[in-house]
């Protein structure tokens, strides 16, 4: 019995957000296979952006906020590809390769300041993000164009002349439509020839209409998709990450972590280790922000990153972790639980009164998950 | 170097230092923007610089909501929108009793919802409201003691989060509140022209208008203002009745000063300074400085703190109403969102830190930081207008707002070292 209540305590949150989606979905009334189906969806596109939030956590820097950075190195990496117009698997490749300088630039300079403000690493992580949300509009606002040498036609804001020609101007679109790498990761098959031998080999083993992804029929019904290579690629973050924290790097952060004294003490250099766990979770933000967008399709160009912290974090902090301590099952039931809140509380506010409610009350709920996680952590931190 | 300096030279000596060379900069920058605005543009600078003292004065109240919790030694409260929150459902509330049937329960009443006595009701309303909220937010951050800038954050998006849902079922019947589709909840932005627009910023108002003969007579004294002719449609009123809440829509187009505006929040700044000097005030700047020795001496810390967050909350439920009776709407849902990044930047522009703050910080940097976002926005604009790129470049000023104000604020944060563990 204590035993339940302890588990019970510890694991609040989680405990919470199941009790709230349960009541939504009973109350409205859901089909479960299209919210699982929904669910499944965002989870893939976000676990991996979830993920690279663990390893300053692990080396004692709290929740990363500063992983807007990385998602702009993300960002940067997709306008290159979309420029130079390179497409499907290969634009990915080229995106991430154009994105990982960037991010471990961003990582190396975030890594700077937060040794300057220890103990206040996750506020300046909040400011830091707005900061270079204005450099960022700087640069590809009104550098773009006129200073850097960006060419393509939708990739920069356009002028209809009078004679009918166009001609560009300055600043990068507000939106950009990535047809060319839409779903590359989740439907790898559909950005190749069709005559290829790749699509020739796949249909001959899997049948025609494989693209890379399998749906998982239930009972007459899609309960959701399993896009393959993102499957792949987020198992091997995993696995990598906990390969990576046995390594002696790893176990020095894990000592950093604990205790900066004692680690600074035994000869670990506590500043680089903090370094180079922000640039880490960098160099995986910006990977993440690619898959995500590849499923997305669709760039604001000045907006996708804005939101990426909150909600990364949200959703690590359901699954239970703490600003001291997360583990992968936390990543990935928090990933599941948060996003399966989102679309119940979306769908359910829809059906029952105006679609805004929905939208107020997810937003609401992620600032409370984490205000509350951080309160909590505060304040036992404080008395233990 | 000759020993025969005057008193008085050494004095302004060290003033030109003590001011700072962040504010020099942005003084200097300021001067560069005007006399740009002399020489190449048709901008009328009376007009900017009576603009940048309306600002002042409608921002004002806000930055001094941050004063108390920094002296107090609970850093930056970014939980001002919970205040903010507080302050337009005062007004809401307030406005709502123009309607038939207020909240289908009360009777009309023009008294509590238009001119000074609709404004002072929404402070009455406000206030208390704000203060409980204040008195759980301090509450809250006396038991986060390390991260009170993160919860604050936190708290402050939650309240404007949960209150979108709140305004969005409130029963309102007003048809000046209520959204036109559905029947309730209140709209994104609530004209208050006809209950108390500009009420501080055109007091005070000329015999014509209405005012009382010292009112009046004060009009004559004060009002430097270039005015345009009353408009139509701008009929003066009929009755007293009417004449007592009436305010005067009034158009300048030179150089004006909204010396009621200013006035209320120089006074609140000058009982600040005052209470700063009483007994509480100083235990809890001592609280805030140096909480063991103000332990040992019998100052009850955390109650310092809290009341300090109290404080900040109700000044911030006063600040959103002078915001927003200058700005001539209450904007609601998730305008107020984002609004203590700006103030608590006005605040270290001001020279402020995490640790100290007074109330010269509060006023020059309001001034300042206002300022510079209240001219360099038109004088851009005017200058790009005729460029190929004017849609893209007229972005800088905010542009160039977002990385001044979290420059300024990251500036802050990595100056003091935090407690190494």
């Amino acid at each position: 019995m204590n035993r339940l209540v302890a588990f019970l305590a510890a694991n609040v949150v989680p405990i919470m957000f199941l009790g709230i989606s349960a009541a939504g979905i009973i109350m409205a009334d859901l089909t479960l296979s299209s919210v699982s189906s929904d669910v499944s969806e965002r989870v893939f596109r976000n676990l991996f952006l979830v993920l690279s939030l663990i390893i300053p956590i692990v080396a004692g820097l709290g929740l990363n906020f500063g992983i807007v950075l990385g998602a702009m190195a993300g960002q940067i990496g997709l306008i290159l590809i979309q420029n130079g117009k390179i497409g499907g698997l290969e634009g990915l490749f080229v995106a991430t390769a154009g994105s990982i300088p960037l991010a471990i630039l961003f990582g190396y300079l975030t890594g700077l300041l937060f040794n300057r403000t220890r103990g206040r690493e996750m506020i300046t992580g909040i400011i830091l993000g707005f900061f270079a949300n204005g450099i960022y509009q700087f640069v590809f606002l009104i550098l773009a164009g006129p200073v850097i040498p960006l060419h393509a036609e939708d990739v920069l804001l356009t002028k209809r002349n009078l004679d009918g020609t166009v001609s560009p101007l300055m600043g990068l679109r507000v939106t950009m439509n990535l047809t060319m790498i839409e779903a590359a990761l989740d439907y790898p098959l559909e950005h190749f020839a069709p005559d290829g031998w790749i699509r020739k080999m796949s249909a001959s083993m899997f049948g025609d209409r494989f693209a890379g992804s399998i749906p998982i029929r239930f009972g007459g019904v899609k309960w959701a998709t399993i896009p393959i290579l993102t499957l792949l690629t987020n198992v091997a973050l995993c696995f990598g990450l906990t390969w990576f924290l046995r390594t002696k790097l790893g176990q020095d952060l894990r000592a950093v972590g604990q205790d900066s004294h004692v680690a600074e003490v035994s000869g670990i250099r506590v500043d680089r280790c903090r370094i180079i766990a922000i640039i880490m979770s960098m160099v995986l933000a910006a990977m993440g922000q690619i898959i995500f967008l590849q499923n997305m399709a669709v760039m604001n160009t000045y907006q996708s990153h804005e939101q990426v912290g909150f909600y990364a974090i949200a959703a690590l902090l359901v699954g239970g972790a703490t600003v001291s301590r997360a583990s992968i099952w936390n990543a990935i039931f928090g990933t599941i639980l948060f996003h399966l809140l989102i679309v119940v509380v979306s769908t359910a506010g829809s059906r029952l009164e105006s679609p805004q409610i929905g939208e107020y009350l997810r937003e609401f709920f992620a600032y409370a998950v984490i205000g509350v996680t951080l309160a909590l952590h505060a304040w036992r931190s404080k008395r233990g | 170097m000759s020993e025969s300096k005057s008193p008085i030279v050494e004095k302004i000596r060290e003033g030109v230092i003590g001011f700072g060379m962040a504010r020099w900069i942005i003084v200097a920058f300021l001067f560069i923007i005007w006399i740009v605005a002399a020489l190449w543009t048709d901008e009328n600078l009376g007009k900017m610089f009576g603009d940048c003292l309306v600002r002042t004065g409608m921002n004002g109240v806000l930055v001094l909501a941050l004063l108390l919790p920094v002296r107090a030694g609970n850093g930056l409260n970014f939980g001002l929108p919970l205040g903010i929150v507080c302050g337009l459902i005062g007004g809401i509330i307030g406005m709502e009793f123009a309607a038939e049937e207020p909240f289908g329960i009360f009777a009309t009443s023009e008294f509590l919802s238009r001119g000074w006595s609709g404004f002072i009701f929404a402070h009455v309303v406000a206030l208390p409201l704000a203060a409980l909220c204040g008195l759980a937010l301090g509450w809250l951050v006396e038991r986060v003691r390390g991260q009170e800038m993160m919860v604050g954050i936190y708290v402050g998006f939650g309240a404007i989060a949960g209150m979108c849902v709140i305004w969005l079922v409130i029963p309102v019947k007003s048809q000046e509140l209520v959204l036109p589709i559905g029947g309730h909840g209140v709209r994104q932005t609530v004209l208050i022209d006809d209950y108390y627009t500009r009420i501080l910023d055109h007091w005070p108002r000329s015999a014509e208008e209405g005012a009382s003969a010292p009112e009046a007579l004060l009009h004559r004294v004060f009002d430097f203002g270039t005015m345009e002719p009353v408009e139509a449609g701008n009929a003066k009123p009929r009755t007293r009745a009417e004449a007592r809440s009436w305010v005067p829509h009034r158009k300048y187009t030179g150089f004006f000063v909204p010396v009621g505006v200013l006035l209320y929040w120089l006074g609140m700044c000058g009982l600040l300074a005052l209470f700063l000097r009483t007994r509480i005030g100083v235990a809890m700047t001592a609280a805030g400085s140096n909480p063991d020795f103000a332990r040992s001496i019998g100052i009850h810390v955390p109650r310092m703190r809290i009341a300090s967050m109290v404080a900040s909350t109700m000044l911030g439920a006063v600040g959103i109403l002078v915001y927003s009776q200058s700005y001539g709407f209450y904007q609601l849902y998730k305008a107020p969102l984002w609004m203590a990044f700006p103030t608590v930047a006005a605040l270290l522009l001001g020279g402020a830190s995490l640790k100290k703050a007074s109330v010269f910080h509060v006023i020059i940097g309001t001034l300042l930081f206002q300022s510079l976002l209240t001219t360099s926005l038109p004088v851009v604009n005017t200058l790009v207008k005729d460029s190929a790129y004017a849609s893209s470049l007229s972005n800088l000023p905010e542009i160039a707002r977002l990385i001044i104000q979290n420059g300024v604020i990251l500036y802050a944060l990595s100056r003091v070292t935090g407690g190494r563990k």
